[in-house]
């Protein structure tokens, strides 16, 4: 228990120090791009992928409605905010504007918890898959609040201590503290009653119920965390993104996010980090290394091998690594 | 234990020496100028981002990739024409790749992200692939953000002067519910209805299979024509019922209806669509020795590699706008120090001669004015083929319009679809 605080603080200590030590191997834009692009991508999908690592892993949920919470974070942001373009209600500032983002999507949250409370599975899978569709459908038509297909832009987020928020240390740090914050109240959450009766919920709900607890509840209120852990993300991704248009919510990104977490693994939230981290790494040089007319052959042969050389993802490599280890002598 | 770690440190130093290194570019002397290449390799535009670089290509091997004695290294990258996918891919060749140019992307929400993403861009020019949203350039422009080809709105040009002229009174419109079709119908009605042409609008969602109903209000209608501004499936889908309905009235396509992909598809659309006029920066034939050259060029390159009978929109597109990207490096000479002050000063001031041998000249707002063709569908060797026959001249964003009357119009939209008197 020790040992592992000790490595998690040396690994965020090491995470704060990246951008710095990345010039020493890259050339300067490069390592800027790294810090962004690659980096900061891969947090803000972590976070985003975290998730539904939560809902899944705590709970035994599978939500594909998760990219679809977050937009809806991204898109009340995007609305509120002055300066978006073009200007939906405008009149509040960042500082405003966020909560409120933060809000709709942790209501959104609640809301696909209770549609689909009473299923499971598969059909928890169709429901939630259902929902993020319809909601994606009715903001590309929808033309007086969510632009349509066009989406709303120019959401260039607010300037801390100074510096533009889009600088890539400020977004990165950002984005680290943002991925560290939800990560460890997850890990704190996980312990308290409340992530009791949900882990009680993934063995044997039936029995959690006998015990007096109200399932139903319990599950719409991981919805609703779920839903707060998305807005965060999609909050990062629009600024990130520079505003929001239905395409980043749409089935592509919907999927991509389910990607992220099974590559990464469910067995563990940090699993979310390490698949977006695979993902966006093969998604930005995929193009490079192999035929460009052909590298989604390359991603996705990528990830059919890690699911297939380790069926709970990139955490359960380092697992078996590590048990191959200690059987030596 | 210890001698675990260490081994594992120096691997990871090992590991981040050798991507340091890979990662690491050639530095040369009189370094090539760097153009990134962005259109969309997946998705719903697959075949006419793949045109796309079919012809740019094509392009750059005849000038034998050199310009002012520097050699130009097109970069590609591919999208899958969304707006946050299209902006990570630009962010790659910009800050990864360190290209110097972009070349793209191909659809409108792409276009206004990168719009948007140039303007906090210093020393580095993005220049329109084939995207054609009016508010790229027209609203809220970016001084990094040239465009050299024409937006859904020219495309119609010319075309309600021209139905008006045939004694069509009024017409009925059936478009697709979204910017692309917006921007298309906004054109027509500008023109028609100022005239003094009535319209009714009919408006579907992107991916409607079932126009039946449509269909059937438009045959009672008194509409002596019918507009339609769909592409791909559905446009196909309206086409087919039509037919099938035994519409008779005279019809009118946008610029993506008139277009190899329908005509080539087998069903009974293809008699209804004979004689069908429609509006856009291209035909199948065009008569100007320009195009002509052009075409049997592009069928000697690609006939046996997977090139279409004639070059798309989107490849026309992209070498128009490639055409503004080396004019502009010929009138420096190649050089582009000085963040690119001088190479841009170039670029807006260039007149240049597009692929199908409309002339091109750039607004105060960058934005490309050119000709836009008046086509009909008709048959030529057992084949149903897009034939110019009318050509607008130098049709600018406003449409002939004072600018400032055509923005307090508002942006095109279904509640706003340009109908004023």
């Amino acid at each position: 228990m020790r040992n592992t605080i000790l490595w998690s603080l040396l690994g965020l200590v090491a995470l704060l120090m990246l951008p710095w030590a990345l010039p020493f191997v890259l050339p300067a834009n490069e390592a800027a791009f790294w810090t962004a692009n690659i980096l900061g991508r891969a947090l803000v999908f972590g976070i985003i992928a975290m998730s539904l690592t939560f809902l899944a892993t705590y709970g035994g949920f599978i939500s594909l409605a998760q990219m679809m919470v977050a937009g809806i974070a991204g898109y009340t942001l995007a609305i509120l905010v002055d300066g978006a373009v073009p200007h939906i209600l405008g009149g509040f500032g960042y500082g405003a504007a966020i909560p409120l983002g933060l809000l709709a999507a942790t209501l959104m949250g609640l809301l696909v918890g209770a549609i689909s409370v009473r299923t499971r599975d598969i059909y928890l899978l169709m429901i939630t898959l259902a929902l993020a569709m319809g909601v994606f459908r009715f903001i590309e038509t929808n033309i007086a609040w969510f632009n349509g297909y066009e989406g709303i832009r120019n959401v260039v987020g607010p300037t801390l201590f100074g510096q533009d928020f889009r600088n890539p240390l400020v977004f990165y740090h950002i984005a680290l503290a943002t991925a560290v914050l939800l990560y460890a109240g997850i890990l704190y959450l996980v312990r308290t009653p409340f992530g009791l009766v949900l882990q009680g919920i993934r063995d044997n709900p039936r029995r959690v119920a006998a015990l007096g607890y109200s399932v139903g509840l319990h599950r719409i209120a991981a919805f609703g965390v779920a839903g707060f852990i998305a807005g965060c993300g999609g909050i990062l991704s629009t600024i990130y993104n520079i505003g929001i248009s239905p395409g980043s919510i749409g089935l592509g990104a919907t999927v991509n996010v389910l990607i992220m977490s099974v590559i990464g693994g469910l067995g563990h939230p940090v699993g979310a980090f390490i698949g977006s981290l695979i993902y966006t790494v093969f998604d930005t040089f995929a193009a490079t290394i192999y035929d460009r007319d052909r590298f989604n052959t390359l991603i996705g042969v990528v990830f059919l091998a890690i699911v297939l050389v380790s069926p709970d993802g990139a955490i359960g490599i380092g697992a078996r690594l590590r048990r191959l280890l200690a059987r030596r002598p | 234990m210890t001698i675990q770690i260490t081994r594992r440190a120096a691997l990871l130093g090992g590991a981040g020496l050798a991507a340091g290194g890979l990662a690491m570019p050639a530095i040369a002397q009189n370094a090539p100028i760097r153009l990134g290449g962005l259109t969309t390799l997946e998705g719903p535009f697959a075949t006419g981002g793949q045109d796309a670089y079919r012809c740019v290509q094509m392009e750059l091997e005849r000038i034998n990739n050199t310009i002012g004695g520097r050699r130009i290294e097109f970069i590609r990258e591919s999208s899958n024409a969304q707006a946050d996918v299209a902006l990570a891919r630009a962010r790659k060749l910009i800050e990864q790749d360190n290209v110097d140019i972009i070349l793209g992307p191909l659809s409108g929400a792409e276009g206004i992200a990168l719009r948007d993403y140039s303007r906090t861009l210093t020393g580095k020019s993005i220049v329109n692939g084939s995207s054609g949203a009016s508010d790229t350039t027209l609203r809220n422009p970016s001084p990094n953000f040239f465009r050299f080809s024409t937006d859904g709105t020219q495309w119609m040009a010319g075309l309600g002067r021209h139905i008006h002229g045939l004694g069509i009174r009024e017409v009925a419109i059936t478009a697709g519910d979204y910017a692309f079709p917006y921007a298309q119908v906004f054109g027509f009605n500008l023109e028609f209805c100022r005239l003094g042409g009535k319209v009714t609008q009919y408006w579907a969602p992107l991916g409607t299979t079932d126009f039946t109903s449509q269909i059937a209000q438009i045959n009672r209608s008194n509409a002596g024509a019918v507009i339609v501004v769909h592409g791909g499936t559905d446009g196909l889908a309206f086409m087919t019922q039509y037919a099938q309905a035994g519409g008779s009235k005279p019809l009118v396509g946008g610029s993506i209806m008139a277009d190899q992909t329908m005509l080539s598809a087998r069903g009974p659309h293809r008699r209804v669509m004979m004689g069908m006029l429609s509006g856009g920066p291209i035909a199948d034939i065009i008569d100007d020795p320009t195009w002509t050259d052009f075409v049997a060029r592009y069928r000697r390159r690609w006939a046996n590699e997977g090139g279409f009978a004639s070059p798309s929109i989107h490849g026309v597109n992209y070498v128009t706008n490639l055409y503004g990207i080396l004019a502009g490096l010929r009138a420096v000479n190649g050089d582009l120090s000085g963040n690119q002050a001088a190479f841009q000063r170039a670029m807006a001031a260039a007149e240049l001669t597009a692929p199908t041998g409309a002339s091109v000249k750039l607004d105060h707002n960058r934005q490309a004015i050119s000709d836009i063709f008046l086509n009909r569908i008709e048959e030529r060797g057992g084949n149903a083929v897009v034939v110019a026959f009318d050509r607008a001249r130098a049709v600018n964003q406003t449409l002939g319009m004072p600018e400032a009357q055509f923005l307090q119009l508002g942006s095109p939209s279904r509640d706003n679809a340009g109908c004023v008197a």
